[in-house]
């Protein structure tokens, strides 16, 4: 199974881990050599993180075995003894205290950090590994981790797994690093790895963005429904062959075989032009289209959706005057920040879906709980949400399956007006696909999108493309004559290019 | 270099300036009222009963770092009192041993709450009735009377410094050297931020929550000691007042009620600023019925004002 049985630094065997009803792992081997980096992919909810976190020590797993340098562990094995082997894991959701500064963090995670002058070496080792991993990083180690932003957060969190006291690194466990790091940091993580694993430091990686593992990752294992599906060297694999190999891709039709909806539908939503800021184009959406909104993230497209969120009356002031935005008939939004802005962590699956319908549902200020728990089971299985039953509280699911559920929600308000902020941020390529097969069937049933991605590949699902720069439109793109190249021209436009192409 | 980061962290502390500032500013108000107070006499009448508010404070801070809340502290301080107003004196022996058993019991109100992940704020309030029940059990009525050797250190005299001064100067220094300094203090403020980050790093959540409890029942007897030494007896619902007070010490003093920021130096200050407005309001000749409203009124001002500060911010 193994093909380097002898030289593995860690080797799990048989690990099986269950959340009461879910079964997250069922027996999965897994080897990592030193010096080499083993790139983690799968679907949310193929148990990565589960796997990643009994590597670490934080989860104990209900059956298997952990080797680590050859010797059995399993007994005894938590976050303590993990580190102690040099064992060091950067969490999805960033393990740092906010309230405590970047060098008090440091102390944290390294129990050699106390005595006297214990401060002073926490800031030494906390700026040394940061100017390793992150040249002209700019973080001081007084900052309190709550004041900085989040990629810089990301950054403390990775060098602080690199950083070394009394127990050298052995491996290092890197869930989603890169997700919040913008190029040039994620570079020169990806480089500091490279330099890393010449020491002989193992690297597990894992990420949505497949380039950077095939990219980097000297060996490739796909996690399935809690097993191991295929293990490869990277090389000679392609996205194509990984993401078949993730599996359960249903609705894989090819968005563009879809029959183009003319513009003929009744008119949902409508912005004029607005001449004074050089804007030339005017964005229209009608029932049954699907429209994208694109651009460099922070370039207004966010402000749109709740301006037009707003004007469909739900909260907020709708803006009057030029550029006022006019929706006819109901919305719903669906946010890609689901911590933040879209789940009620502590309720289940079913009220989590139905609370957008509570006032229609009601009769006499009374819910009938029958007729709520029939709908959200019917949203449930449309759009194959992977829970026992709509009782599950949500935050048994993954991260895939809860922004399900966000859409889930805005499906069952019947609006027909959907605005989606991102929502497949960070969601596994076969939960994206099934979502996408869900919008244009629900686009065909006659509800329209506005959906901004930060994603230029979920263009090809939208039937026309406006693209925002500085606040702006700068480009309307019609679904034939999308490129990815017009979509990066369109986003780095300022208005003095506009005028002068225009005309 | 060195001095310029020290400088920095210090500004950096939360608001530490502010609550230095408004004492300031209430001391000179006062004093302007009444100059004899500029005195050292004047000044230990003045701030004698700050001593149990300060331990107050640093006992509240203590349970605020750990994110939870304590609504039981000032009967707890009545029934230190009641104690300390009895067996403290009859049978000394009993009386240190019914104290350290309190100090445990607060300790494993702390294990409690971690153990059977409940609000710290219910387990509080019950515990509330509880010490109120106990203090009224050990002293039915008012009366006792405080061992000699207290009332002595109560009425003691340093030189250079009054008392409460010196009591809240070295409170202050100890509590921020253990929580601030101290490299397991990083630890307890980090259960208050992030508690799954500080388990990550392997350490048990359950005994870091257990010695901020047990750190604040062992304030809560010093101040209960305070109060005795000062009243000179025992009174099963003197307390009742410090509840209020030291979590408004603490929020005046820079903390926050959740997230583990919290401020030693910040709630000693708070405790005199808290002290204060009462005697502020009788040197202005306002009935000290309204002193109760004026705390609560400055508590929902600083409130007031971090939120505005914190949306400017944004």
């Amino acid at each position: 199974m193994n093909p380097q049985p002898a030289e593995a630094f860690a080797r799990l065997e048989g690990v099986a881990k269950s959340f009461g009803a879910v079964r997250a792992l069922a027996g999965v081997d897994l080897a990592v050599p030193p010096g080499r980096m083993l790139g983690l992919v799968g679907h949310n909810g193929a148990g990565k993180s589960t796997l990643m976190q009994i590597l670490a020590g934080a989860l104990a797993p209900d059956r298997g075995s952990i080797r680590i340098a050859g010797r059995d562990e399993t007994r005894g094995w938590d976050v303590r003894r993990a580190h102690g082997l040099g064992v060091r894991c950067v969490f999805q959701e960033l393990s740092l205290c906010p309230n405590l500064t970047v060098a008090e963090n440091a102390r944290i995670m390294h129990p050699a950090l106390s005595g006297w002058g214990w401060r002073r070496r926490a800031r030494a080792l906390m700026r040394a590994a940061l100017d390793a991993l992150f040249p002209g990083h700019g973080i001081d180690p007084d900052r309190q981790v709550g004041s900085l932003p989040v990629g810089q957060r990301q950054m403390v969190e990775t060098a602080r797994a690199f950083s070394e006291t009394d127990t050298a690194v052995r491996l290092v466990i890197l869930d989603e690093p890169t997700s919040s790091l913008d190029a040039a940091a994620a570079a020169n993580l990806l480089a500091y790895t490279e330099r890393a694993r010449a020491r002989g430091i193992a690297c597990v990686f894992i990420s949505h963005r497949l380039h950077e593992i095939l990219g980097h990752a000297d060996e490739v294992v796909v996690l399935r429904d809690g097993q191991v599906a295929s293990a490869s060297p990277a090389a000679g694999l392609s996205e194509a062959a990984l993401v078949e190999r993730m599996g359960e891709v249903r609705g894989e039709e090819e968005p563009g075989a879809t029959a183009a909806t003319s513009r003929s539908g009744a008119r949902r939503l409508s912005r004029p032009a607005r001449a004074s800021l050089g804007e030339r184009f005017g964005i229209d959406v009608r029932a049954g289209e699907v429209v994208g909104l694109s651009g460099l993230a922070g370039h207004g497209q966010r402000e749109f959706l709740l301006a037009a969120f707003a004007a469909a009356g739900h909260g907020g002031r709708a803006a009057h005057g030029e550029g006022a935005v006019a929706v006819h008939g109901s919305a719903a939004h669906v946010s890609g920040d689901r911590q933040n802005d879209g789940i009620f962590p502590l309720w289940s699956i079913g009220r989590n879906t139905t609370i957008g319908l509570i006032r229609r549902l009601a009769r006499a200020g009374i819910l009938p709980l029958r007729a709520e728990a029939a709908l959200a089971a019917r949203w449930r299985e449309a759009l194959s949400i992977r829970a026992p039953d709509i009782e599950t509280p949500i935050l048994s699911l993954s991260g895939g399956n809860q922004q399900k559920v966000l859409v889930a929600r805005a499906f069952a308000t019947e609006a027909d007006l959907i605005l989606f902020d991102d929502p497949l941020r960070g969601v596994d390529v076969g939960t994206k696909r099934e979502l996408y097969h869900h919008v244009r069937a629900a686009a065909a049933a006659g509800r329209a999108f506005l959906w901004y991605t930060t994603e230029n590949a979920e263009l090809v699902h939208c039937d026309r493309v406006y693209v925002f720069a500085r606040g702006v439109v700068t480009d309307q793109i019609p679904r034939a004559e999308l490129t990815e190249e017009r979509v990066i021209r369109a986003s780095f436009a300022t208005p003095a290019d506009l005028s002068r192409h225009g005309g | 270099m060195a001095a310029e980061a020290r400088a920095r962290r210090l500004a950096l502390r939360p608001g530490l300036a502010l609550p230095a500032l408004a004492f300031l500013l209430m001391l000179g108000a006062i004093i302007a009222a009444e100059p004899r107070v500029a005195s050292y006499f004047g000044l230990t009448v003045l701030l004698g009963f700050a001593m149990p508010a300060i331990f107050a404070a640093l006992a509240q801070m203590a349970v605020i770092a750990a994110g939870d809340i304590d609504l039981g502290i000032g009967p707890f301080l009545s029934l230190v009192n009641c104690i300390a107003a009895t067996w403290l004196t009859d049978r000394p022996a009993a009386g240190l041993a019914a104290l350290a058993g309190l100090v445990a019991l607060y300790a494993a109100m702390g294990a409690l709450i971690h153990a059977r992940a409940l609000p710290a704020i219910v387990v509080t309030l019950g515990a509330s009735f509880v010490w109120l029940g106990l203090a009224i059990l050990v002293l039915p009525t008012p009366g006792g009377a405080a061992p000699a050797w207290l009332a002595a250190v109560a009425a003691w005299r340093p030189p250079l410094l009054p008392l409460p001064l010196l009591v809240g100067l070295l409170a202050g220094a100890a509590a921020e050297w253990l929580l601030m300094r101290g490299a397991y203090g990083v630890v307890l403020r980090g259960i208050g931020g992030n508690p799954r980050a500080v388990a990550r790093g392997g350490w048990s959540l359950l005994r870091a929550r257990m010695s901020l409890y047990a750190a604040a029942g062992l304030a809560g007897v010093l101040g209960g000691l305070a109060l005795t030494g000062l009243d000179t007896s025992g009174d099963a619902t003197v307390g009742g007042q410090y509840t209020l007070v030291s979590i408004a010490a603490v929020i005046v003093g820079g903390g926050e009620f959740t997230g583990g920021v919290v401020s030693p130096a910040g709630a000693v200050l708070g405790a005199f600023i808290m002290l204060l407005t009462g005697s502020l309001l009788s040197f202005l000749d306002v009935s000290t019925d309204w002193q109760l409203s004026a705390q609560g009124g400055i508590l929902i001002l600083v409130l007031a004002a971090r939120a505005l500060r914190r949306r400017g911010r944004a």
